[in-house]
């Protein structure tokens, strides 16, 4: 409930610098005022926030023990050579970290960054995420209470020779508990950098994330962003990504959803530079009750920029997905092209997808579509397997994980694109070789 | 192989097969010919089990059993194989894995064991050869942004894999070159056995320059008008299928 949230706030003793706590204050201050969102609110409208909002979520407690190397090699395969920061409910542990400060790129927990960084916080820290717009209010909330996360920063020129893996996990005594992430990524100018941000649950039940990343891409950088959310099913996620991007910078974004009984994933991007492009993909695989929200907003401020947008969902029993992708362009954005694609496969009578493109153009000199499909499994498709001997529950699955597989197909990380279709092969067939 | 008994079948309301009856025996190849529209296409999908056709009255006896009464999976499993007119594209699966896939149920079916990736990679490799395909098509999606001579040859690659009691090439030389029909036909020319069949469907005699059929039965207006040997489609391609359907009465 809005009060509980106001009344942890009394009790906080915020970390981090003077002019932090200031705005930890300005942002509480502002959800006092809004409260919650209703489906009254446009950005809403097909995702109740009520079971987050009628629920009261206690500061999550300390992990009861830390997992073991085995544990957490298990969630994503093969990425033993990867720059790692471990979390577990919501706190940085050192000792399952491996923060590489070499090679031109600096990875540490966000308490270090007050002391080690403070300048480039006071910079970029809450400057790209809104906390005014009463659509954002988790990201006031985050803002107010953020203890733990991660700051990393990518000198210029350098581009990172491994993934950069940032691993939220809850465990057990997570149950009934609120944690709030806080990731700061910033691409100095020139520089590449890929950065895996992986949500995922070893126990904890009905928990509450509520996560907010921001990034700065300079200029002429490239920023690939991954983010995972594998939550356990009966939790609530809400998580948003808030993107700036200067002159000639490319920021690739891909969203994998399967977890949660409640998720809301927000991709913002704005591009202020010229001649920068913009890719957010993404794909959700969902079952049972459960809701999976994705809002991608594309912000063209500049000439001569490109957007692409490729989100697939492949919905099964009574879930609901919802993909609602906004796509602003500014009188001065000439020669904007943006496309944006939604496809939805149905594999059960019960589901249902919302999706809303919402395009907003004050230029003229543009090129912007959008298409959005929802089908079912294909019956050619279908039938020429079968004819082949493959049996009809077994064709069906391999088609499933087909549809899927091609936006998988754009994740550049072989490792991890292998690994994210070995998931969607091993939950749609059983078997994990294609 | 097949004994193929006063068959109908509709699509809708609509009748297209008017009662065939065909018996085509082990070691046997026949073509069946016939103008557009005459249900060529539709005889060979309805043997596969394609659920858009309706079989209305008549049997098809198959090694013994009732074929009709089989699922299209099942069908392919006893070795009844359809070579596709248009070879459907499947992005997203690859070659290697619906190949082996397909491999693996048929010999489960047959009651031997499945094969894995690297003996499956033995097989196919040779099969391989046969048509003319590089083994990079593995790792391709299935059909996926094949050329239409390249969809033909996969579907006598997985012809080739399967190898089949009976094979049924529904128009596999539309839309082929002479070379692309050559390597073709020649693959299908290797895999005659004494123990299987072919049922070769074609519009055009020119197949049949290079798979020579034992028997030629002329397809008009969903009833088998004339039976002959491989001169009758010779005799088809001089005078064409007007004379066949002015004896029949009916139009085509």
């Amino acid at each position: 409930m809005a009060t509980a949230f106001l009344k942890q706030f009394t009790n906080l003793e915020p970390e981090g610098p003077a002019w932090l706590t200031a705005i930890r204050q300005r942002a509480i201050a502002r959800f006092g005022d809004v409260g919650f969102p209703t489906t009254r609110n446009e950005d809403w409208h097909f995702t109740s926030p009520a079971p987050i909002a009628e629920a009261t979520f206690e500061p999550m407690r300390a992990p009861t023990g830390l997992p073991d190397e085995s544990t957490l090699a298990a969630l994503l395969p093969g990425t033993a050579d990867w720059i790692r920061l471990v979390f577990v409910n919501g706190r940085f542990a050192p000792t399952l970290s491996r923060p590489d400060a070499a090679g031109g790129v600096k990875v540490m927990s966000l308490a270090a960054a007050y002391r080690e960084e403070p300048s480039l916080l006071e910079y970029h820290l809450t400057q790209r995420a809104d906390i005014v717009d009463p659509a954002q209010v988790f990201t006031a909330i985050n803002t107010a209470f953020m203890a733990d996360g991660a700051v990393v920063q990518v000198q210029p020129g350098v581009s990172t020779p491994v993934p950069i893996h940032l691993l939220f996990l809850t465990d057990d005594a997570a149950t009934g508990g609120v944690s709030h992430p806080r990731v700061l990524l910033v691409a100095e100018p020139g520089s590449n950098a890929t950065v895996v941000e992986q949500y995922a649950s070893l126990g904890g039940s009905r928990y509450l994330t509520n996560a907010v990343t921001e990034a700065w891409v300079g200029d002429g950088s490239t920023l690939h962003h991954i983010r995972l959310q594998q939550e356990a099913r009966d939790a609530f996620h809400v998580g948003t990504t808030a993107v700036h991007q200067e002159r000639d910078s490319h920021f690739l974004s891909f969203s994998f959803a399967t977890g949660a009984a409640l998720s809301r994933i927000n991709i913002f991007s704005g591009l202020h530079g010229r001649g920068c492009g913009a890719t957010l993909n993404g794909l959700y695989i969902l079952g049972g009750s459960q809701h999976c929200d994705h809002q991608t907003r594309i912000v063209h401020a500049q000439p001569d920029c490109y957007s692409r947008e490729l989100y697939k969902g492949v919905l099964d029993d009574a879930s609901h997905g919802v993909f609602n992708g906004k796509v602003y362009v500014h009188p001065e954005a000439q020669k904007t092209d943006g496309k944006q694609t939604n496809n939805t496969l149905l594999l059960s009578e019960r589901a249902r997808i919302d999706t809303k493109p919402q395009l907003e153009i004050f230029a003229d000199d543009v090129k912007c579509t959008h298409g959005a499909t929802v089908g079912r499994i294909d019956e050619t498709a279908l039938f020429y397997m079968k004819s082949r001997g493959i049996p009809n529950t077994q064709a069906r699955k391999l088609l499933t994980y087909a549809f899927a597989a091609e936006v998988l197909e754009t994740i550049p990380v072989d490792i991890l694109r292998d690994g994210l279709e070995r998931m969607a092969l091993e939950r749609f067939t059983g078997t994990t070789d294609a | 192989m097949i004994h193929i008994s006063d068959l109908r079948a509709s699509v809708g309301d609509k009748e297209i097969l008017k009662g065939i009856s065909l018996d085509v025996g082990a070691g046997e190849i026949h073509a069946i010919m016939g103008p557009n529209g005459s249900g060529k296409s539709t005889l060979a999908q309805v043997l596969a089990g394609h659920p858009g056709y309706e079989v209305t009255s008549g049997s098809v006896i198959y090694q013994g059993k009732d074929l009709l009464d089989m699922e299209p999976e099942e069908r392919a499993q006893a070795g009844v194989f359809l070579a596709f007119q248009y070879p459907v594209e499947i992005p997203g699966v690859s070659n290697a894995y619906f190949l082996r896939t397909a491999y693996n149920e048929v010999r489960k079916a047959r009651g031997e064991p499945e094969a894995d990736p690297l003996e499956f990679l033995d097989i196919v490799a040779d099969r391989l050869k046969l048509v003319d395909l590089d083994e990079a098509m593995l790792q391709r999606s299935v059909n996926a942004g094949f050329s239409g001579g390249e969809k033909k040859r996969n579907e006598i690659l997985q012809l080739a894999v399967l190898d089949p009691a009976l094979a049924i090439l529904d128009e596999t030389d539309s839309g082929l070159d002479i070379d692309a029909l050559r390597t073709v036909a020649d693959g299908v020319n290797k895999l005659r056995r004494q123990d299987n069949a072919f049922l070769v469907v074609t519009h055009y005699q020119r197949l049949l320059n290079y798979i020579v059929p034992d028997r030629v039965h002329v397809l008009v207006d969903g009833r088998i008008a004339r039976s002959g040997g491989k001169e009758l489609a010779l005799e088809l391609e001089a005078r064409g299928y007007d004379w066949i359907t002015a004896e029949q009465g009916v139009g085509a």
